[in-house]
């Protein structure tokens, strides 16, 4: 069992005959995801990956020839905002969005036309999520993990292949692992996610991976201690981190007092939720919380 | 990106935004010149980012161009708060003021939406009105797909108790300062004070803006705005061989990770173990081998560093790309100047770690784990200090 991505879901690929769309494209269909379609505007009629895929104009053709439900988007910057609304429209109900660097704006105009929709938006600037065994919707490398009972979920990519890795290493897989993301606005916060790990009946644990800026792991902090009945464990990034420099992410600043890793650690800790030092202590205590 | 003074205010005029009449200037010879052609009693400011500079006696009135130079030969290479005075702003202050106010607007990370905020105490600290005359702060939240619309507007003058005989011209400013920030794709405009004169006139006197790097792309008027003067040498050095996101720190080991959470955790790993990080360097999804050369040559243009710590875990980016530019970086460097201490991981994993290994680079130190390659770059940090 996993959450939101299955070996059933079918996946259309927007920006599929781009580079990185076709090297993560075929790396998710060797996974065993079910790629039914790509999209590239002007580029309707041509067969991509290895002709494996049919490309269609708009997602709006590849929804009605091909019935897929999930988009995911290796857009550009300049045009993802409008390649989430497009998939949306077509109606998708979930929408994946791996491009880094769209404005805050169009993030500002495209969150609550998605959220009234009732679409679940990963990302962006995200990995993607993984059901290991099933689906694989992204670019998080599948074969550094396999199915297990732990869900996973994180604002970053590497760091999250990092702790997936070394709880894999010690012989626990995951229901679904998501990056939900690391600029200022996601389409879907930890909360949302959290939610739908707790009403998984296969995961038995949780691992949630935070960094600096916002209040997103403080809000996640209260929200667990109200309404989750699984372990939580989690990691926080950027302890070292000055205040007012952005650490890569768009959303990873301390600004003031107000973002910092140790505020985020008290928080969950006052919460009775074991914060990691370090990705390979977080993994150790994702493991030992199964019991 | 954070503004000038004088850069925002550029900024506020072209979306109409009234401002005074005023240039800036880099030599108090240049100061005299234009409080000359201004006619009018001026004052002179520190254009630095960082606030507090009134204080710190960055500002000040001078009642004739004479009196404007000597006060910017004042100012010019002060240093505030650690940042050098190299830029004064001249600009008119002949105009009575009759009141001040504060008006900003910012996106809201928590609410998603953008938030507008106003304020009868103007020219204070905003924090400040906050924690203690909350009564005066106007916050007002505007749904992106709606825009500021005047029932916003009349939140924000009425909750912020702007007297109202001042609503008309306020407002007016407070419309024009949405337009900016919204079609100038700025993550923050903020004025204070806002002032109004004698006149009835609404001025912006003083402005900060922040712009959102990722929407440069819209506004190729912005480019030259970037000054990367400003920058700490190494990060003007990293931004002009454009290695990415780049941030520099005090210690002796120096960093580059690919992700930005990666990075940062790899930073407090090395802390975790005894170790100061010398910087923080994502090189990125789609790095290659002339990013990871550029980005291992920036990093050792510090001589405080003392050991090299590469953490890949592949995702996008491939570790035989990786591998390969951190054997050109050692080829174009003559020599690998600091020990390296390499782990890769994920994608291409293996073949990097061969590329590696067939090379056969001195001073390069493979390491299986991410622990591990952390407290091996510490230790050797360490024993290079001592020898």
């Amino acid at each position: 069992m996993s959450i939101l991505l299955d070996s059933s879901t079918r996946v259309v690929v927007q920006g599929i005959t781009g580079s990185e769309g076709t090297f993560h494209t075929r790396r998710n269909i060797d996974y065993g995801t079910n790629v039914v379609a790509g999209v590239t505007p002007r580029k309707g009629g041509q067969r991509a990956i290895d002709d494996r895929v049919p490309v269609f104009d708009t997602v709006a053709e590849a929804v009605a020839q091909e019935g897929a439900s999930a988009s995911l988007i290796f857009v550009p910057a300049p045009f993802a905002a409008d390649a989430i609304l497009e998939s949306v429209d077509a109606g998708c109900s979930l929408v994946v969005c791996i491009t880094e660097g769209i404005p805050a704006r169009d993030m500002a105009e495209v969150y609550p036309y998605v959220r009234a929709r009732g679409v679940t938006l990963i990302g962006p600037n995200c990995p993607g999520l993984i059901s290991p065994g099933q689906a694989n919707m992204g670019i998080i490398p599948g074969e550094i993990t396999g199915p297990g009972p732990v869900g996973l979920l994180s604002r970053s990519g590497t760091l999250t292949y990092q702790v997936m890795y070394e709880m894999f290493t010690a012989g626990v897989g995951q229901t679904t692992c998501v990056g939900i993301g690391g600029d200022p606005i996601v389409g879907s916060n930890f909360i949302d996610i959290i939610a739908r790990f707790e009403d998984d009946p296969q995961t038995e644990a949780i691992v949630m991976i935070g960094e600096i800026g916002g209040d997103e792991e403080e809000r996640a902090a209260t929200y667990i201690a109200a309404n989750v009945s699984k372990p939580v464990t989690a990691y926080i990034a950027g302890f070292t981190a000055p205040e007012g420099k952005r650490m890569g992410h768009a959303g990873a600043i301390v600004s003031g007092s107000s973002g910092t890793a140790q505020a985020k650690k008290d928080a969950l800790e006052a919460h009775g939720i074991r914060v990691g030092t370090t990705p390979t202590e977080t993994a150790e205590l994702a493991v030992k919380s199964l019991g | 990106m954070d503004l000038l003074e004088h850069q925002g205010k550029k900024i506020f005029a072209s979306y109409g935004v009234p401002i005074p009449e005023g240039k800036p200037a880099k030599s108090a010879r240049k100061a005299q010149q234009i409080a000359e052609k201004l006619g009018t009693r001026v004052v002179v400011k520190a254009q630095v980012r960082v606030g507090g500079r009134g204080k710190a006696g960055g500002v000040k009135l001078a009642s004739d161009a004479a009196e404007a130079e000597a006060r910017a030969s004042e100012i010019l290479g002060m240093d505030i708060k650690g940042h050098k005075v190299r830029e004064v702003l001249v600009e008119r202050a002949d105009k009575a003021i009759a009141a001040e106010y504060y008006v900003s607007f910012m996106l809201d990370r928590g609410a998603k939406a953008y938030l507008g905020m106003c304020s009868a105490k103007g020219g204070m600290d905003i924090e400040a009105v906050a924690a203690e005359e909350p009564d005066y702060l106007a916050r007002v939240h505007i749904d992106p797909l709606v825009g500021l619309k005047p029932s916003h507007l009349r939140r924000m003058l009425f909750g912020g108790k702007i007297p109202g005989e001042h609503h008309k011209a306020v407002g007016a400013l407070i419309s024009k300062l949405y337009d900016c920030f919204v079609q100038g794709d700025a993550s923050l405009v903020e004025v204070n004070p806002l002032i109004v004169s004698d006149e009835g006139e609404a001025i912006a006197l003083d402005s900060k803006v922040a712009l959102d790097e990722n929407a440069l792309f819209r506004h190729p008027e912005y480019e030259k705005l970037d000054d990367f003067s400003a920058l700490p040498k190494q990060e003007r050095l990293a931004k002009e061989k454009g290695v990415g996101n780049f941030v520099g720190l005090d210690g002796n080991v120096g960093i580059i990770g690919n992700g930005a959470g990666l990075t940062m955790s790899t930073l407090d790993v090395v802390a975790n173990f005894g170790g100061k990080p010398a910087n923080f360097l994502d090189i990125g999804g789609g790095a290659n081998a002339e990013v990871m050369a550029n980005g291992i040559s920036v990093i050792l243009s510090s001589r405080k560093v003392r050991a090299l710590l590469v953490n890949i875990f592949g995702g996008i980016t491939r570790c035989d790309e990786v591998a390969r530019g951190i054997i050109a970086a050692v080829e174009q460097l003559g020599g690998a100047k600091v020990p390296m201490v390499v782990r890769l991981d994920g994608t291409n994993a293996e073949e990097g770690r061969e590329i590696l290994r067939a090379a056969g680079v001195a001073g390069v130190h493979p390491a299986e784990t991410m622990n591990e390659a952390a407290q091996k770059a510490v230790e050797l940090a360490k024993r290079r200090k001592a020898s």
